[in-house]
């Protein structure tokens, strides 16, 4: 469950102050599949990184799981998203020199986890990702929908419960981006919370709740059977 | 259809609360960024392998030449004082007009030294030229008049035969110890153990030949022929003594030996302090103060090139830490916290210090290696003191000058690296 309440995050871009999300009031149900649409600047990815906890509001609250997290420290929220949070990024990030097996495993190696049980996780989800035969290849030899599938495993091995991708079908052809976001919607199915951040409508249009914002405010959020115009 | 979440298996968020990497995932994971980034590695390596190889190298030389220097001094132990004729003036100033009339050092001297309950030997010496021939061959050699004790406090080993036989000191005996050399010189190949050599008028009787070995103090005891004071002071016609060795049972009341020694011949000399008494562990330390002192000096210039090092090292992870924004950005968003990021650059930077350090010890073990090879009669060989300093000096610049780095990748804002548009889309 995630509340954000009066979240304001301001940028100061030279002498003036702009507001990437401006007094926003939300709040997601576990499990639920959202998308984010709106025009460039609209606030769409500060969001994502608030609700990521890798960016702090400038005003506001944010409550992960009805834990309030502004009063967190920096390392009590590096352990929350190690825990319950999953990136999955228009650009990958992989680490270029970590086979794909390896950038799946390495949440697992950040966390100190024993070698044998990393083995037998990581391999499973391989198999699961249809990424075995891949395994052994670095990011460069890999495709686009290979490298996001590998991105993906690695978003969601420490099995979190909020799963947040910024654009993950944006540098993909259309088939890939489909298979991507089948992928993603099959572990929304499993019980992780979805939220993806798109300019694409056509993979706006598939999430059950579309939000889209304007000028770092929440315009419209449209659930099945009713538009709510705020 | 739950294919995907809840993989299940014996993880569980519970499990990671420790959240500390591995040592050796971390060892690996720097290993990994090591290996990839090449350049910028090997021109690190090649900076802490030069500071330690330097800090090495000049300690390990400047050791040897300590070793060897002292080495020439300390052929007499260091309990092992040496008495000579004349009272020698420190004090400078003009000498007296009147002079001083030197009694000389006699055998009875020495005896009634011996007596004493502190001494536990004492080796007079008369030295001389004379000729000594053997048959129709002859030359003129170093001759050595003293006894018995004299070849265990200068070290000589017998390599045939045997040594000085154990007679009171007054009692002349015609026989002889010789050197290496001179055994060649006189006798080629046939034997020389009990043969007769001519010495002056007097004829000896060889009955041990020196172990080769080489200069001692100019003198080259290979060349030399040693034989009974008593024998010595007729053959030179000489009752006063060269030198008196006196070796103490213990070091530990030296002065106080020093002294017993001092007023003993000052009895026997009618009142008169004429002796000069010589503790050679003085010397000896004040020659290895200075050597000692130079050595460090040179450490420590070395250790200047460390400095050099540091900073490179500094610069080069900077920009590491720059290139890697993205990476560290990535790191922070999978809940790695502040503090093993920093461990992070820190142990990759310690790592690289260890490497660089081993390979800076090997190259100067090898370059000493072959300087001994190349002068055998100087030990180069590098203190330990400097081997371990070196090490930990490496690893200590290269901690000290990754600390910022370190900091600055730590306390980079995880939102704010990920989105580092300068790097590479990996």
């Amino acid at each position: 469950m995630i509340e954000l309440q009066q979240l304001c995050r301001d940028f100061l871009i030279g002498d003036q102050t702009v507001h990437a999300l401006d007094h926003l009031d939300l709040t997601i149900d576990s499990g639920e599949y959202l998308s984010v649409m709106g025009p460039s600047g609209s606030g769409k990815s500060t969001l994502l990184n608030m609700l990521g906890l890798l960016d702090r509001p400038s005003s506001g609250e944010y409550l992960l799981n009805t834990q309030v997290t502004s009063s967190l420290k920096e390392e009590q929220r590096a352990a929350l998203r190690r825990d319950h949070i999953g990136f999955v990024f228009q650009s990958y990030h992989l680490l270029p020199r970590l086979t794909a097996r390896e950038n799946v495993e390495l949440p697992l190696v950040l966390a100190g986890v024993a070698p044998k049980i990393r083995q037998a996780t990581v391999d499973e989800l391989l198999r699961r990702l249809d990424l075995s035969d891949r395994a052994a290849h670095n990011p460069s030899q890999l495709s686009g929908g290979q490298r996001q599938r590998v991105a993906i495993g690695r978003a969601i091995i420490m099995e979190p419960d909020l799963l947040l991708a910024d654009e993950p079908t944006g540098n993909l052809d259309s088939k890939s981006g489909l298979e991507v976001m089948a992928l993603l919607e099959e572990l929304n199915a499993g019980g992780i919370t979805l939220l993806v951040v798109t300019h694409d409508e056509e993979m706006g249009a598939r999430a059950q709740r579309r939000l889209h914002m304007v000028d770092g405010r929440i315009n419209q959020d449209w659930r099945p059977g009713r538009t709510e115009r705020i | 259809m739950a294919v995907l979440t809840r993989i299940g298996g014996p993880v569980g968020p519970k499990e990671y609360e420790q959240a500390l990497m591995r040592v050796y995932d971390l060892l690996a994971f720097n290993f990994r960024v090591i290996t990839r980034q090449r350049v910028r590695s090997i021109m690190l390596l090649i900076a802490i392998a030069i500071g330690v190889l330097a800090i090495n190298l000049l300690t390990g030389i400047g050791e040897g030449g300590k070793q060897f220097v002292l080495g020439e001094f300390n052929l007499l132990g260091k309990n092992v004082l040496i008495m000579l004729p004349g009272k020698k003036e420190t004090t400078g100033g003009i000498p007296p007009l009147t002079g001083e009339t030197t009694r000389d050092l006699t055998l009875q001297d020495a005896q009634a030294i011996l007596r004493l309950a502190e001494v536990s030997a004492v080796a007079p010496l008369i030295p001389g030229k004379i000729e000594i021939s053997h048959g129709r061959l002859s030359r003129e050699a170093f001759t050595l008049g003293s006894n018995r004790a004299f070849f265990e406090m200068r070290q000589l080993d017998i390599a045939q035969g045997s040594i000085l036989p154990d007679v009171p000191m007054d009692q002349a005996v015609a026989v002889c110890i010789i050197g290496s050399k001179l055994r060649r010189e006189l006798f080629g190949n046939r034997p020389a153990l009990g043969q007769w050599l001519r010495a002056g008028d007097s004829r000896f009787r060889v009955v041990g030949i020196l172990k080769d070995r080489g200069q001692g103090l100019g003198l080259d005891m290979n060349d030399v022929i040693i034989i009974p004071v008593a024998s010595a002071q007729s053959l030179f016609n000489t009752e006063g003594l060269f030198r008196i060795f006196i070796e103490l049972r213990n070091l530990h009341d030296l002065d106080k030996s020093r002294d017993r020694i001092t007023d003993l011949l000052k009895n026997r000399h009618d009142g008169e302090e004429d002796v000069t008494l010589i503790a050679q562990d003085s010397l000896l330390t004040a020659f290895a103060d200075i050597l000692d002192t130079m050595t460090l000096t040179v450490a420590g210039i070395a250790a200047i090139s460390m400095l050099v090092a540091g900073i490179l090292i500094m610069n080069v992870s900077l920009i590491a830490v720059s290139q890697r924004t993205r990476e560290i950005g990535l790191l922070k968003a999978l809940g790695l916290p502040a503090r093993t990021v920093r461990i992070i650059f820190l142990s990759e930077a310690a790592m690289m210090a260890t490497a660089g350090a081993i390979i800076g010890l090997l190259i100067s073990e090898l370059a000493l290696f072959l300087a001994r090879r190349v002068y055998p009669a100087v030990l180069f060989d590098t203190p330990n003191w400097a081997q371990v300093g070196s090490f930990i000096v490496a690893i200590v610049t290269a901690l000290v000058f990754s600390a910022i780095p370190a900091r600055r990748a730590a306390n980079m804002a995880p939102v704010d690296a990920l989105l580092d548009k300068k790097a590479d889309q990996a």
